[in-house]
């Protein structure tokens, strides 16, 4: 009876279904391929979930806030683009120009949330128009300055040693080389999850996405709720976007676009809900590590490269199917 | 409902090829008269009238296309004509970008065909309609048959080959080729040639756009096979990644690379990558122009039925240094 009970409040977790998925995907590539479980292997692939990984924690804290951040994406290339061309153009040290990047990102962030709360569109809607304008003056502004659309040659730059130190570095571990990323995506799981279940702000982030005028009815501030919620989405931005651009040296215009509906799709996988209200932190973070196995994995498989996308595909939609069946079950214990 | 679209579009067609005849008659006379007495040194001050509309299939923000319309609009800028230069990566919307400047009246097109099937009708109606059509980049087999001037660009089987035969000389085994943008037709050819040359040849399928994976699953394909002694990126962002990677996987594989910026000069200095093809994009933009408007004052046409070739050209320790500063401006 309590082993059932157990059981029960267990499968009603939202990472549960993810969890499993993830296990099955890592069961299979371990068994299919010789390289997958190797320790190189394991670094390349949590490598790849990492950047992911931070960005889809990030976007389902919003998701389960109720709204939609599509600007996501290229905010990973507008804020390497502007700490970069701080540090070429303008000659300014690389710590200073990620503090400026750091606070247009906050900015475009707030900027979203505020226009979301003030004018009730759907943020669906205006994330979109972000997205866009972004996109836009990605290009148009590295254009007019460079001449060309990457931003390069950074490396010899004042402070670039010791901001890729703590943003693209490589941790030894037993003889392997970890990407620092890993470190990053774990840290910033830990504290959405923290801040979700352990504080009140996370107590206002399922009401406001649960019901909005529920959780303003009961003294939630939602529109600052909101806000910080946007604000969170474009920071981890910040964060990938310094990662990225320490890691290449280098940033290209156009980077980043289309990422958001991975992101999206990593936090759907983790447990979250399209419409708001219910997910975790944990679970986006496996749905990230799900999209980094499968990515490596059918690598290490040497499968035909024509059929990756298909691969994926289905990859994916089996492991959202069997989060979404241990959650039908979960709540039909309930 | 469709037919009498094309009678008239047809009719359209002739109204607007007797108009552009006129007007080249009187722009042929008027300039006949006057230049010849202004010498050659002054040609290029004195402002011509000629509008030349740069069409292609880029997509907004790619390095490559970047320096080809610094190219167009510098060759405007010298050759005193005006220069427009628009992209869109969807071959539907590249051929309504054709029929606006068809629309225009342009005296001149250029045009990149990475889908000529889809640009075949706008194509010829500009044809048609007097408007002489350069082709550039991609589309080079179909491009006499449209009925454009010529086509300037670089063969990419060629391109591919002399990549393979490099890594060939260079004594490698097995190669990795990286195909940056699944179903494009260029980078597949540039494998296919690589791999008539060179032999024992995979490919591997990554996303320009998440440089970070991208990194990630040419690492994976390196540990996933270590008998790969030889890396061809096809991009000069990918290849700073597959640089990155080879280190990573702890494998021996030269890289080399298609296109240059300045992180692959510096990373061809720094002898981490062994060469880069270069298509010199700067002369697909440049060449048209100049081009046409030798075509449009003096009825001049070049290639002589063949395409005018811009690549490949090898970039190594031995021409770096040279490449390296107009790589930094955007014209290499």
């Amino acid at each position: 009876m309590t082993v059932r009970r157990v059981a029960d409040r267990l499968i009603a977790r939202p990472e549960v279904g993810a969890a499993l998925g993830a296990l099955a995907v890592f069961g299979f590539f371990s068994v299919v391929t010789s390289h997958f479980l190797s320790r190189l292997g394991v670094a390349n692939w949590l490598d790849d979930a990492s950047t992911l990984g931070v960005m889809a924690v990030a976007v389902a804290l919003l998701m389960i806030g109720g709204e939609f951040d599509l600007s996501a994406g290229v905010m990973t290339a507008s804020t390497a683009l502007v700490t970069a061309l701080l540090v070429t153009r303008e000659g300014l040290n690389i710590w200073p120009a990620l503090g400026v990047s750091l606070l247009f990102a906050l900015a475009v962030g707030a900027f979203n949330g505020l226009l979301v709360v003030r004018t009730g569109l759907p943020s669906f809607i205006v994330t979109l128009g972000t997205f866009l304008a972004l996109q836009g003056l990605n290009l148009g502004v590295t254009r007019r300055v460079t001449g060309t659309v990457q931003v390069s040659g950074l490396r010899d730059r004042a402070g670039f040693t010791s901001a890729a130190r703590l943003f693209a570095s490589t941790v030894n571990i037993g003889g392997t080389e970890y990407e620092i990323s890993i470190l990053w995506w774990a840290v910033v799981t830990a504290v959405a999850a923290w801040v979700l279940v352990r504080t009140r702000f996370g107590n206002w982030v399922f009401a406001v996405g649960g019901s909005a005028i529920g959780a303003r009815a009961v003294g939630v501030p939602v529109a600052r709720t909101k806000i910080a919620l946007f604000a969170t989405t474009a920071f981890a931005g910040w964060i990938v976007g310094a990662i990225t651009l320490l890691r290449n040296a280098s940033v290209q215009a156009n980077q980043g676009i289309g990422l958001e509906f991975q992101y999206i799709v990593a936090a759907v996988i983790g447990g979250c809900l399209l419409t708001g209200g219910f997910g975790s932190a944990v679970g986006a973070a496996i749905g990230a590590l799900i999209f980094g196995m499968t990515r490596q994995g059918i690598v290490y498989a040497q499968w035909d490269s024509d059929w990756f996308q298909l691969f994926l595909g289905v990859m994916l939609l089996a492991a959202v199917a069997v989060n979404k069946a241990f959650r039908q079950r979960a709540e039909r214990a309930a | 409902m469709s037919d009498r679209r094309t009678g008239r579009r047809r009719r359209a067609g002739v109204v607007a090829a007797v108009l552009a005849g006129a007007l080249a008659l009187t722009g042929c006379g008027s300039g006949s008269s006057s230049k010849p007495e202004a010498g050659g040194a002054t040609v290029a001050a004195s402002p011509s009238s000629l509008h030349f509309a740069v069409i292609t299939h880029g997509t907004a923000g790619d390095a490559f296309w970047s320096v080809v319309k610094n190219g167009a609009q510098a060759a405007g800028e010298k050759l005193g004509v005006s220069v427009d230069y628009r992209s869109d990566g969807d071959p539907g919307a590249q051929a309504k970008l054709i029929d606006n400047a068809i629309a225009q009246h342009v005296d001149g097109l250029v045009v990149s065909m990475a889908n000529p099937d889809a640009l075949r009708t706008s194509i010829q109606n500009a044809v048609h309609a007097g408007i002489p059509v350069i082709t550039i980049n991609s589309g080079e087999q179909r491009s006499a048959e449209f009925g454009a001037l010529t086509h300037v660009g670089q063969d990419e089987g060629i391109a591919g080959e002399q990549a393979g035969t490099r890594f060939k000389q260079a004594g490698r085994t097995k190669l990795l080729c990286v195909i940056h943008e699944a179903g494009n037709i260029g980078l597949n050819q540039r494998c296919d040639g690589a791999k008539r040359t060179f032999g024992n040849t995979t490919t591997v399928q990554v996303d320009i756009s998440n440089p970070t994976d991208a990194q990630a699953r040419i690492r994976g394909a390196l540990e996933a096979d270590p008998q790969i002694d030889a890396v061809l990126a096809l991009n000069s962002q990918i290849a700073a990644g597959a640089v990155a990677a080879a280190k990573a996987a702890n494998s021996k594989a030269q890289v080399a690379t298609f296109d240059l910026n300045t992180d692959v000069v510096n990373a061809i200095k720094a002898g981490d990558l062994v060469f880069a093809v270069d298509q010199q994009p700067y002369l697909q933009g440049y060449l048209p122009i100049l081009f046409l408007q030798l075509y449009k004052e003096n009825a001049n046409t070049v290639g002589g039925g063949k395409p005018v070739l811009t690549g490949p050209a090898f970039v190594d320790k031995a021409n770096v240094d040279t490449v390296a500063t107009y790589a930094a401006r955007g014209t290499r």
